[in-house]
């Protein structure tokens, strides 16, 4: 147990957050060349942090780690309070290296206001590790809505050319499911005698009547967050407008606050709701793995497919959530560990192309691989890892949550199952059409293949994808403890 | 039911100090008192001064304020609750609070709109410094308004405070607009002055006393005709959300935001909210508290019929002026749900005061935010042209980065996103009213809330991603660009640190309600 004295979770918050805000007052649009390296170098720096902490976490300890407690206003017994567990713990590094990921993605693209684009992104991954690590309910909730106003901006400024609709809309969806976990979050602060405290609520009484009404509300919160079928509409239109960097950190990380949200909320707080809402919560999971699987097969923009797969991926993870077993719960925090890495990578790949030929439609491409030989590896391997294919990343979760759930019930397994034939299908038809066969036109003929800073890019991720698909071990070790923890709590009726 | 939550004011009868009107204790006064020498001094000195010296009003103007602020911190620091004039007058933490906020937003109001008068020919040989004056008389009206503590002083600063501003929205004779806004203010605040008049009468009648913790008493004591009283409420409450601008006698308030000079539209749409809030304050809670079952169903109504109109209208405006107008309108009625949830709390006094506590943070929160907002339009407003469209708005980050961030801040602030001051207002408010168990009440408000992003958010829309279409360079004042700035970056730092400034607004209330 190597606990620094840094307080390291604030400077993993706060880094990107000043640095953001460092690039923006010194950025100047005449020399997008300083915004840039500037860019870089807080988004590295602020990683450094986030390895210390991964370092330094301890693997067998129960309960919180890094706990830093401060007031912050005592009229309402507001706590600055932060702390992580194995849940919590690798979102942080991997929104501090998306980060950096995003950073060198737009190093070109992005001509307009670059000190902005870059201080966007910086601001959003504090304010995104903020979620990750608040022990405070209000603090969860501001750092929860703070991520949507850079985003708004992100879509709305670099995005193509029908974004104001999707910005808005994204804006207002997200903004409607948090309003209501806000009454329910103001709700459970009387209840728990006036405290914000995330872990007085989950030791908190609560009579089923009053878990059901707190639970929906939180679930309207996180469901259009995930986001789970039928409130999924306005990530297909975030997708398809936000410029790459922006499609990158919302497939990465940003619906992955909504399943790290039922983890810190939903289950702990409100467990005999979750048991007796279960069934629902399923249902639409299955829905959202089966059906938008079915969907995103006959898409004919690349972006709007992989913006698809993820919510039928995510849909794995509320799953997993809801199965009450241990290899369910890890199933699910490795699915959104690895859709992290595999969802940003394909949205990169897709940049990569949009970049040269400025359309997304997949009709337009044919033989990639004759002009982009390197490119078209990495695609092909990304594919696979969104397929599901062993010794990716993308199998470990997605294998963990079919056997979890064909323990919970053999149908369920079967229908959970199915994710990886359409999964298949619609990858690899994919990689078909755009990669393979004979060059489709002259564009593509004239593609050239990928420059050192793409290259470099995408094979940090393609190594990230295949080491875990190869050995998860030191991920599935830390979340262990804290999953099973996680659990046993769920397991006791909380109604008084 | 609602009487316990104010056995603290009952106290308050006996602790009416001894004073004889030859025993007058003047301090209390002092800032009142400085403020009308000063400002007839300045309107003396403005008449012997030539258009290109106007300036020394303007500077003097400024200068008085900063006294009153130093005046009123004296006291404030002191956190007594001081009575005068034979419990005319008080001057309490809560009443200074304000009185700080409300010189505040009369300063900031006159910097940003030097360049934006004088432009308009407002301060010219023929009208001379009397924006200033007008100005710095009706913040008079407000300053007598929040420390009033008799049913004839309310009225008489509310008069002051309104006369002034009527005078004020006329400014322009020759612009049409500020003269139609001035003839519809006029009349429909006279009415309003007339209800008011009319329901104190009545309680006047009732009772026989016109000092609030008087009538407190008698009320309390039962022996006076309920029905009379409640007519008399009846009539105090619309006469209060005339001055508020909440629904339904919210019919003055798009007109003539619209209709007046921008500057005049934040004289009155600013600090004069401040007094409000404290006249609602003094009449409602500290004075007919046995009565709060009746205004609070009143509030209630008002509040979301607020909230309801002021939201969905403001989707269909064009005209940036118009839309903050409705916007006031539900933001009113967000800041009535704090006062009327404060007579649920029950026996918990600690509770009702948090509860009107959360509504003078919303008020000044709300006075803070709009000064900001009308201090943007009057920025891009120049010689000539009213920055008032929203499509005036288009690009603004392509202008100016920085007051395109400055605007954004504001209206997310005004939205109610965090990590802006606006958040942890409508937090503190949706608190108070689930305290007060009328979830039913804070889900209603959420919702409205969520129409009212929709169209803060189309502003920022306008402005990061269209085109400009104005391409003028912006041309302002370093006095403007600093106040505009430090305005914008007060929200955001209120919005991260809020505590401090809740903690003296429940300070305040409690100090108030015990008093």
């Amino acid at each position: 147990m190597m606990q620094s004295t840094l307080p390291l979770l604030s400077l993993a918050i706060w880094l990107p957050i000043l640095s953001g805000l460092l690039v923006l007052a010194l950025g100047n649009d005449n020399k997008p060349g300083a915004s840039r390296m500037l860019a870089l170098l807080g988004a590295v720096i602020s990683f450094l942090p986030t390895l210390a902490i991964v370092a330094g976490f301890d693997n067998a300890a129960h309960g919180m780690q890094f706990v830093e407690r401060a007031a912050w206003i005592k009229t309402f017994n507001i706590f600055y309070a932060l702390g992580i567990d194995g849940i919590s713990l690798w979102f942080v590094p991997l929104t501090a290296f998306i980060t950096i990921i995003v950073v060198i993605a737009g190093w070109q693209v992005i001509e307009k206001k670059v000190s902005q684009y870059m201080g966007a992104f910086l601001i959003l991954s504090g304010a995104m590790i903020g979620v990750f690590c608040a022990l405070d309910g209000l603090l969860f909730y501001v750092f929860f809505e703070a991520t949507l106003i850079p985003m708004f901006i992100i879509i709305g400024v670099w995005g193509g050319s029908n974004r104001m609709y999707a910005a808005v809309k994204f804006f207002l969806y997200t903004f409607l499911g948090s309003l209501l976990m806000l009454v329910a979050i103001i709700y459970l602060y009387f209840k728990a005698g006036n405290s914000f405290d995330i872990l007085a609520w989950h030791a908190l009484p609560l009579p089923l009547a009053v878990q059901i009404p707190i639970f929906l509300a939180f679930m309207m919160a996180f469901a259009v967050k995930v986001p789970m079928w039928p409130v999924h509409t306005w990530l297909p239109d975030a997708h398809v407008e936000a410029p790459t960097g922006g499609s990158v950190v919302l497939a990465a990380i940003m619906l992955k606050l909504g399943g790290y949200g039922f983890l810190r909320f939903s289950l702990p707080v409100t467990p005999d709701a979750s048991h007796y809402l279960a069934p629902l919560v399923m249902s639409l999971s299955l829905i959202a793995v089966i059906y938008i699987g079915l969907v995103a097969m006959v898409q004919a923009d690349m972006k709007k497919l992989v913006a698809y797969s993820s919510i039928a991926h995510m849909g794995f993870v509320t799953l997993g959530c809801f199965l009450f077993n241990d290899m369910g719960a890890q199933g699910a925090i490795m699915q959104m560990i690895s859709h992290g890495f595999v969802s940003g990578a394909m949205f990169l790949c897709i940049g990569v192309l949009y970049d040269r030929m400025h359309t997304r439609q997949i009709a337009e491409y044919g033989g990639v691989v004759n002009t982009m030989p390197r490119f078209a590896a990495f695609f092909v391997l990304f594919s696979l890892a969104n397929a599901g294919l062993p010794a990716t990343s993308g199998f470990i979760g997605e294998f963990m949550v079919i056997l979890a759930s064909v323990q919970f019930n053999f149908w369920i397994g079967v229908l959970a199952g199915t994710a990886l034939i359409l999964g298949a299908a619609y990858s690899l038809w994919l990689v078909k059409r755009v990669v393979f066969g004979n060059i489709g036109n002259k564009h593509v003929a004239e593609l050239q293949d990928l420059s050192g800073r793409e290259f470099m890019m995408l094979g940090v991720l393609a190594i990230a994808v295949i080491v875990m698909g190869v050995y998860p071990a030191p991920i599935g070790d830390t979340l262990q403890t804290s999953v099973t923890d996680l659990l046993k709590h769920v397991a006791v009726s909380k109604v008084p | 039911m609602a009487c316990g939550a104010l056995h603290a004011t009952c106290n308050k009868t006996g602790a009416i100090k001894a004073e004889t009107m030859n025993n007058l204790n003047l301090a209390p006064l002092y800032p009142e008192i400085f403020l009308v020498v000063a400002t007839s001094v300045i309107l003396l000195i403005d008449m012997f001064l030539s258009d290109a010296r106007r300036n020394l009003t303007y500077l003097l103007s400024l200068g008085a304020l900063a006294v009153c602020a130093a005046l009123t911190l004296v006291d404030f620091n002191h956190g007594a609750t001081q009575y005068t004039f034979g419990n005319m007058f008080v001057s309490d933490p809560m009443s200074n609070l304000l009185k700080l906020f409300s010189y505040l937003a009369v300063g900031l109001t006159l910097i940003y709109s030097r360049q934006y008068t004088t432009d308009r020919n407002m301060v010219t040989v023929n009208t001379g410094g009397e924006f200033y004056v007008l100005a710095l008389f009706s913040l008079v009206g407000q300053m007598v308004m929040l420390s009033a503590n008799n049913f004839l002083i309310i009225y008489l600063g509310l008069e002051l405070m309104s006369l002034s501003l009527y005078a004020l929205v006329a400014l322009r004779r020759d612009h049409t607009a500020s003269t139609e806004a001035a003839m519809k203010y006029f009349i429909l605040g006279a009415l309003a002055s007339g209800f008011l008049l009319y329901g104190i009468s009545m309680l006047y009648g009732a009772t026989g006393s016109l000092d609030l913790a008087e009538v407190a008493r008698i009320t309390a004591s039962g022996t006076v005709n309920r029905m009379v009283l409640v007519f008399g409420v009846v009539f105090v409450v619309a006469g209060l959300a005339f001055k508020l601008g909440a629904a339904p006698f919210h019919m003055w308030v798009p007109d003539v935001y619209q209709g007046a000079p921008t500057s005049v539209t934040l004289l009155l749409g600013g600090a004069p909210k401040l007094a409000a809030f404290a006249i609602c304050m003094r009449l409602l809670v500290e004075g007919l508290w046995t009565l709060a079952v009746d205004w609070q169903q009143m509030l209630t109504v008002m509040a979301v019929v607020s909230m309801a109109i002021g939201n969905i209208t403001a989707i269909a405006q064009t005209n940036l002026k118009r839309m903050l107008a409705y916007s006031t309108i539900s933001q009113m009625g967000f800041m009535l749900l704090g006062l009327l949830s404060g007579v649920y709390a029950g026996s918990d006094a600690n509770a009702a005061a948090n509860a009107y506590s959360s509504s003078m943070f919303y008020a000044i929160t709300y006075v803070l935010t709009t000064l900001g907002t009308f201090g943007v339009i009057m920025l891009l407003s120049r010689a000539g042209f009213e920055a008032d469209n929203l499509d005036d708005f288009k690009g603004l980050n392509q202008r100016s980065p920085w007051f395109a961030a400055v605007m954004m801040v504001l209206l997310l602030s005004l939205a109610g996103v965090p990590p802006m001051m606006g958040f942890y207002a409508k937090l503190a408010v949706l608190q108070s009213v689930v305290s007060a168990g009328m979830l039913w009440l804070a889900i209603v408000a959420v919702l409205f809330s969520l129409v009212g992003a929709y169209y803060y958010l189309r502003i920022i829309k306008l402005m990061y991603f269209d085109d400009a279409t104005d391409t003028n360079r912006i041309v302002a004042n370093g006095d403007m660009r600093i106040a505009l700035s430090l305005n914008g970056a007060a929200v955001v730092v209120l919005g991260l640190l809020p505590g401090p400034l809740m903690a003296a607004c429940g300070a305040a209330i409690l100090r108030t309600l015990a008093s």
